[in-house]
């Protein structure tokens, strides 16, 4: 058996009284694309912040690669291949598409202490960044100012920013977010083109999407892990159906 | 922080001929022919008021790389006029007049400064980056007045301008003036460079999303310390031009309202604009000159006139120039 690229052990973070993630548990092997659903305030956007760096967990590792990146600065996690996107999109406005893909090429082409030469007109940063952006369709915007782009855009262009510091894991913060059917059905296309290709936790509301797509789903509730497994286990399982499926109908986006 | 000023992104300059380049190229042509209207009229008042527009345009240059492309709006800016100035002032003084010797002291001292400020300001963000650097400049300015053997209170008279061996000599009006030209032309080309190369798109990525710039691997503090002291520098080297234009430095070369008449230089031109920050110097220091003319009030209407532009003209003057219909 492969060891897991990434390990999650018992990672609790506290706001307050409030529990946002309570001994959370995980082993996500390579190439896996894993889904975590979970209600309202289940504390997903929490796990994704704890895994990206932007929040610090009281207790608990986790481990990447096998090295524990617990207490790694955001910036370190990026290098060493663990990719996030934003759940509301967190793009350079004013930028166009390719110099925002242009610059997550450049973080991870070595340093950026290069005073002279116009980094617009590099080759290297140009064609990875032209790739990403057709990867996920918009190779025909790429030099369309952000702040001029569709929010539909804008979900993809967060995916192409993640894909360009050629991570090894995605992690995803509801890539659907405020998105109609039609852009929904394009941004599945998108993510099952990448399934495989890289390891993939994905944080969804769309359980059409989920069920679509991934290999496996954990369901957190109040913070903590009730069930994992194949997605077929997960519908069976009745504690996910009493504690999430159940009040689907009544939970709207956050 | 970064809400308020939000200047485009400047693409390679086009050679595309319009009114934006023709008005930069004819104020560039004035600024280098000055010196000949000032030979054949004999009057020298203009000359040495552009002498000062000149240097304190490298200031402007020099604040508008951090705060227009970097967006630190730094509150205390001419602490580096004064350390550059005093660098000068304290080694004349002291004996040592060689102008190779001062002007790198002056650039040194002024980036170590920028060194320490940055180092503990950058850690923080909006009202408080702006308070830090305040505090810091009004520091140095006590510590100034402190200096009885150089004046203190009173100011340092500088009876020697740096000397250059047989190279350069300052006391002649036009050399001086030309060599300030030459130095602004210089840094601005520098800026240039610098905010399209790759340390450049850091910097203006940082402004922009510094939390987006962390998350895709960027360890922006570094950077950001690197643009400050950069700044820094350039700034050291026109307080260094400052002292040798007027011969004498005093305290008040760096009190906190003139690090005010350099945030506001650099809005009255343009924020992150390659020239905004000359032509706001040429118009702040001619409406200053101009209105002290006519009333003994003048920040009784440039006030008002600030207050136009903060509301109406986003991109200051520069950006009116350039204004186009937006699809």
């Amino acid at each position: 058996m492969t060891s897991p690229l990434l390990q999650i052990d018992r990672l609790t973070k506290r706001f307050g009284g409030v529990v946002a993630a309570d001994a959370i548990t995980l082993d996500i092997p390579p190439g896996e694309f894993h889904a975590v659903i979970g209600p309202n305030g289940a504390g997903k956007t929490t796990l994704v912040s704890l895994l990206a760096g932007e929040v610090a967990p009281q207790e608990g590792t986790i481990r990447f690669e096998r090295s524990d990146i617990t207490r790694l600065p955001v910036y370190r996690r990026s290098r060493l291949g663990l990719a996030r996107s934003f759940q509301i999109s967190s793009l350079f406005s004013d930028f166009t598409a390719i110099e925002n893909v242009a610059l997550a090429t450049q973080a991870h082409r070595g340093h950026s202490f290069r005073f002279w030469r116009d980094a617009r007109r590099e080759a290297a940063l140009r064609k990875p960044a032209r790739a990403a952006l057709a990867r996920v369709g918009l190779a025909a915007r790429a030099h369309v100012r952000v702040d001029r782009m569709s929010h539909g855009e804008h979900r993809q262009l967060e995916i192409a920013m993640a894909l360009a510091t050629t991570p090894r894991m995605l992690l995803l913060d509801e890539p659907m977010a405020g998105m109609g059917p039609e852009e929904s059905v394009q941004m599945v296309a998108t993510l099952r083109q990448l399934k495989g290709a890289m390891t993939i936790l994905l944080i969804e509301h769309d359980m059409d999407a989920v069920f679509a797509l991934a290999d496996r789903i954990t369901v957190l509730v109040y913070g903590r892990v009730i069930a994992s497994g194949r997605p077929a286990e997960i519908k069976a399982d009745a504690a996910v159906r009493q504690a999430y499926l159940g009040e689907k109908e009544s939970s709207g986006h956050e | 922080m970064t809400a308020s000023f939000d200047p485009p992104l400047e693409h390679a300059p086009a050679s595309r001929l319009n009114g934006r380049t023709a008005f930069i190229v004819a104020m560039l042509a004035i600024l280098a022919l000055l010196p000949v209207y000032t030979t054949l009229t004999g009057d020298s008042f203009v000359m040495t008021l552009f002498s000062r527009v000149l240097i304190l345009a490298i200031g402007a240059v020099s604040l508008n790389l951090i705060m227009g492309y970097g967006g630190m709006v730094s509150f205390g800016h001419a602490a580096y006029l004064g350390i550059g100035g005093y660098a000068v002032g304290i080694l004349a003084k002291e004996g040592i007049g060689s102008g190779f010797v001062q002007w790198p002291v002056a650039i040194a001292v002024s980036a170590l400064y920028a060194l320490v400020v940055g180092a503990l300001s950058l850690r923080t963000r909006g009202v408080y980056f702006i308070m830090i650097t305040l505090a810091f400049a009004q520091m140095i300015y006590y510590v100034v007045i402190g200096l009885e053997r150089y004046g203190g209170d009173d100011g340092l008279t500088i009876y020697q301008r740096s000397r250059f061996g047989g190279f350069i000599d300052l006391n002649n009006k036009t050399v001086f003036y030309y060599l300030c030209f030459v130095l602004l032309m210089a840094s601005i080309y520098l800026v240039s460079r610098l905010v399209n190369s790759r340390f450049g798109l850091v910097i203006r990525g940082t402004r922009s999303n510094e939390r987006r710039m962390r998350a895709i691997g960027f360890p922006t503090f570094r950077y950001k310390l690197v643009c400050f002291v950069i700044a820094g520098a350039l700034c050291g080297l026109a307080g260094a031009l400052l002292a040798n234009h007027t011969s004498f430095i005093s305290p008040a070369l760096m009190h906190w309202t003139r690090s005010g008449d350099l945030i506001v230089m650099v809005v009255l031109g343009g924020l992150g604009s390659l020239f905004g920050p000359l032509i706001g110097t040429v118009a702040f220091l001619l409406l200053e000159e101009a209105l002290s003319r006519v009333t003994e009030y003048p920040d009784m209407i440039l006030g008002p006139v600030l207050l136009l532009v903060a509301i109406y003209l986003h991109g200051g003057i520069e950006g009116l120039l350039q204004w186009r219909r937006h699809d």
